[in-house]
């Protein structure tokens, strides 16, 4: 049974719709991670799940209640803020009990639970101090043992790691992951940072405008992007898009990628594609990620379609692990993740190749996938 | 970070390198109109340690040459004021002390739940409603003076009714209960604009944080807001202090004889126009008068100044 259930969702602000149909299933243990630039709904949706604001229409199940009216405190969710929210004139411990205080638990089983919590979460040493008296870290930690303890069904996270550096930021990321993995609780994390999204989910929902773009695996949304909307948004560099025409060549379709100086790359269509949809003489898009972008030397060798072109490097970035190089292919800069020491040199023209078993086509009038 | 966190930073004190005679002439000036200030307590102070003969007849910035606490003794127990039987402004004194505590205390916690309604519970048209609050700031005394009378003597029958029915008028037409009402009516203006805008500053999040922990609306006003809005709290009750306290039009208006409040008992003792007017009980009359506010100040003073920073520079 699903744990958390939103049901054709719709949210509005006056005449703004800020949420358009809404519909997203989540397993227990799961963790879905809502992404999306910002303005895009996603903080609210979360919101409108903690009950801090009401719908316009549809349907929120929480361990299969239905919950579009009940009060916060009573929808069994614990809530991690961007600001972590610990309330300043509150010790750490006070903090993490304050909750159980206000529905009235006896003070030794109030020790007792913040006690193991804290023990969990390694700050039994600071349970005395401020909220004042903490790092960046330790207010996070804080701010998680307050959710941890309530034992909710579904815990919520509004971009819990924006407002820290970005090294404590990997290992918060870390923390947060082990946290899941080791107490199997079910998690709903806003955030718009595509990294946090890839790494930390187990399902991802993209949102753009308030409307659901896809609902996937993380590999199922990094690999097969429902639209261009969520390829461009997903990855980093993000993935090339590259406009080409369908043909007819040696009997079979192919992609016409054209060139500067009237040649064109012919490429075969992607297995990821739909033959139906393509039409002869149609523009499509064809979309494949800097890592797919590579030469023969560091091609993966399971690839099992690999074309291979001329193009001149227009721009070298060294990025300690890979090297980004952006080339120019069709009228467009393509960046192309290759391995650190790759022999290449600006200006000059080297072999590279398409990975087309990761390649994807979109309809440019739809921008969906073909 | 807390809301109470942002004010209590003082800016840096060091200017860009003087030179020494500019320095010279800043704390000279400082220092002249220090004095400038200081001298009309100075004179107060001094007189009202003297014996009346030295007063009338010797000069008002000698020191006295025979030191007396006669006068303030007089001006405590003993002095006539007006046509009144009490004897002394200790009566008095008492009496604004009753109708001031009551009367900040109550204004500033309804300022205070105003302005957690007003910023953290909005409601359609809280703008409007504040708006109007913010007007009563703005109308003169005098205008209310009338309309107040009316409302005071409606009270004033509903108490005698109860007084009939339960035996308990349970305040109403007391005229230091009256004061009560009128002081904190014409507060409430000010200290709901004082805490709305230092509660439009106090991250919505905490409230948030709390409504999923399960707080009710008054047990966060409680436990959370006013927990974390001691720099405003002073600044409203120094400024409802000392307003309420110097107040002379509404207590000489609402309140005669012995329930007037201080400030009417020292107007009717020196104005009094039988006899010699003894200036040193005078002066001892008017410092006592004076003391509370003074002694608030020097004791909160600095939070004043931080709390009134934060409510400008975040409304």
């Amino acid at each position: 049974m699903a744990t958390l259930e939103i049901n054709s969702l719709r949210k509005r602000f006056g005449t703004i719709e800020v949420l358009k149909g809404i519909d997203i299933t989540l397993e227990k243990g799961g963790f879905l991670v809502l992404v999306g630039p910002s303005g895009c709904g996603k903080s609210t949706l979360l919101n409108t799940i903690a009950g801090l604001e009401g719908i316009s229409s549809g349907e929120i199940r929480i361990g299969g209640a239905v919950v579009n009216d009940l009060h916060p405190s009573k929808r069994d969710i614990a809530m991690v803020f961007q600001s972590y929210a610990l309330y300043p004139n509150m010790s750490v411990a006070e903090n993490i009990g304050f909750g159980m205080e206000m529905r009235g638990v006896p003070r030794a089983e109030r020790d007792q639970a913040v006690a193991s919590v804290a023990k969990t979460l390694q700050i039994e040493h600071l349970l005395s101090r401020r909220p004042s008296q903490l790092s960046g870290g330790q207010r996070q930690r804080v701010a998680m043992g307050r959710a941890l303890v309530r034992r909710p069904s579904v815990f919520l996270f509004d971009e819990p790691l924006s407002n820290l550096d970005a090294k404590l930021r990997v290992d918060m990321r870390v923390e947060i992951k082990r946290l899941h993995q080791t107490t199997g609780t079910t998690i709903v994390y806003v955030t718009h940072d595509q990294i946090e999204a890839m790494t930390l989910a187990t399902k991802i929902a993209v949102l753009k405008n308030g409307e659901l773009q896809q609902v996937g695996s993380p590999s199922e949304i990094y690999n097969r992007p429902a639209n261009m909307f969520v390829a461009d948004f997903m990855g980093s560099p993000a993935m090339n898009l590259l406009e080409g025409t369908v043909v007819q060549a040696d009997g079979q379709q192919r992609i016409a990628l054209a060139r500067k100086d009237g040649s064109s790359i012919m490429l075969p269509v992607p297995a990821s594609a739909d033959p139906a949809g393509l039409k002869d003489g149609a523009k499509v898009i064809f979309g494949i990620r800097p890592e797919a972008v590579n030469d023969d030397e560091s091609m993966d060798r399971n690839a099992r379609s690999v074309i291979r072109f001329d193009a001149s490097v227009e721009i070298i970035e060294p990025a300690g692990s890979d090297t980004y190089v952006v080339i120019r292919v069709a009228g467009k800069e393509v960046t192309a993740r290759m391995r650190a020491d790759a022999d290449v040199r600006l200006g000059q023209p080297h072999t590279f190749a398409f990975n087309l078993d990761k390649a994807v086509l979109f309809d440019p009038a739809t921008t969906r996938r073909i | 970070m807390s809301a109470a966190d942002l004010v209590t930073s003082t800016p840096s004190r060091r200017g860009p390198g003087h030179s020494r005679t500019t320095r010279i002439v800043i704390y000279g000036l400082l220092f002249l109109f220090a004095l400038v200030y200081l001298v009309p307590l100075l004179v107060m102070v001094m007189t009202s340690l003297k014996p009346l003969d030295e007063v009338t007849g010797g000069n008002m910035f000698a020191l006295p040459r025979h030191l007396t606490f006669a006068p303030w003794s007089m001006a405590w127990g003993e002095a006539r004021i007006g046509v009144s039987e009490t004897r002394g402004i200790s009566g008095y004194f008492f009496n604004s002390v009753k109708m001031v505590v009551p009367a900040v205390l109550i204004s500033t916690l309804l300022g205070a739940l105003n302005g957690y309604v007003l910023t953290k519970w909005s409601f359609p048209g809280h703008k409007l409603v504040f708006g109007m609050m913010l007007f009563a700031c703005f109308i003169p005394f005098q205008s209310v003076i009338i309309p107040m009378a009316v409302i005071l003597g409606m009270l004033g029958r509903i108490g005698v009714n109860l007084a009939d029915l339960t035996g308990w008028s349970f305040g109403l037409g007391n005229a230091t209960v009256n004061l009560v009402i009128v002081h904190v009516i014409y507060g409430l203006g000010f200290t709901t604009l004082f805490f709305r805008n230092y509660y439009a500053a106090f991250p919505s999040e905490l409230i948030k944080a709390a409504m999923i922990d399960g707080a009710s609306f008054f047990q966060i006003f409680r436990r959370i807001l006013l927990p974390n809005s001691t720099p405003i709290i002073i600044v409203t009750v120094i400024y409802q202090f000392t307003n309420i306290w110097n107040d002379f039009l509404f207590g000489s208006t609402f309140a005669a004889g012995d329930t007037a409040p201080m400030t009417v008992a020292l107007n009717n003792l020196v104005n009094t126009s039988t006899g010699v007017v003894e200036y040193n009980v005078n002066m001892a009359a008017a410092i006592i008068a004076a003391a509370p506010t003074l002694l608030v100040y020097v004791i909160a003073g600095r939070y004043f100044v931080r709390g009134l920073m934060a409510g400008a520079v975040k409304g």
